[in-house]
């Protein structure tokens, strides 16, 4: 990955304790996963800070290959990547994404 | 278009014990519900369990064939 590219990611994900990239914004997502995460976040009343993929294709292959991970939305907390919709679903669905988002950095 | 058993087979190359159980859920025939259940899974993380599947369907999603993946695992 292009150096730069791997520095704005790395600077991104230490500057939000909790961090979404996603298809869309907050206010409108432009996908149904994306979009369930989003709402989830709200529902847990995250302070979490948002980063459309849609608008940034060298971003979007970045993330990709930084979290290895294919797909989006992809969550961070506190620079840790927890996982994709499902994965926050169901930790949400058993109280664990609470105490995670509980504990983060707040946004900036 | 990717089969159900087409995907299936896929994860099976990729995890050889698993019980894979695919739906799709919108019309369009490129967006799957996929549950996947193997002991393959034990003592990993949902992340690593989730890459490993990925990984076995990474060209296919490259390529487009599939859109969107809902994706459960477990162990059993």
């Amino acid at each position: 990955m292009d150096a730069t590219l791997k520095q704005t990611i790395t600077e991104l994900i230490a500057a939000h304790g909790v961090l979404l990239f996603m298809k869309g914004h907050k206010d409108a997502p432009q996908c149904g996963f994306s979009n369930q995460v989003v709402q989830i976040l709200k529902h847990a009343g995250a302070d979490f800070h948002t980063v459309n993929i849609l608008d940034n294709e060298a971003l979007r292959q970045g993330m990709k290959e930084f979290s290895n991970w294919p797909t989006f939305p992809q969550l961070y907390i506190n620079g840790e990547f927890i996982g994709g919709c499902d994965i926050v679903t169901e930790m949400f669905q058993k109280n664990e994404l609470q105490p995670l988002l509980d504990k983060a950095r707040k946004a900036s | 278009m990717l089969s159900h058993d087409a995907l299936a087979a896929l994860i099976r190359q990729a995890i050889p014990d698993a019980e894979v159980l695919v739906r799709e859920f919108a019309a369009g025939g490129d967006h799957f519900q996929v549950e996947v259940v193997s002991p393959a899974f034990a003592g990993k993380s949902r992340v690593a369990q989730h890459q490993m599947v990925y990984a076995a369907l990474r060209p296919h999603i490259d390529d487009g064939v599939i859109h969107a993946l809902g994706l459960t695992t477990r162990t059993t």
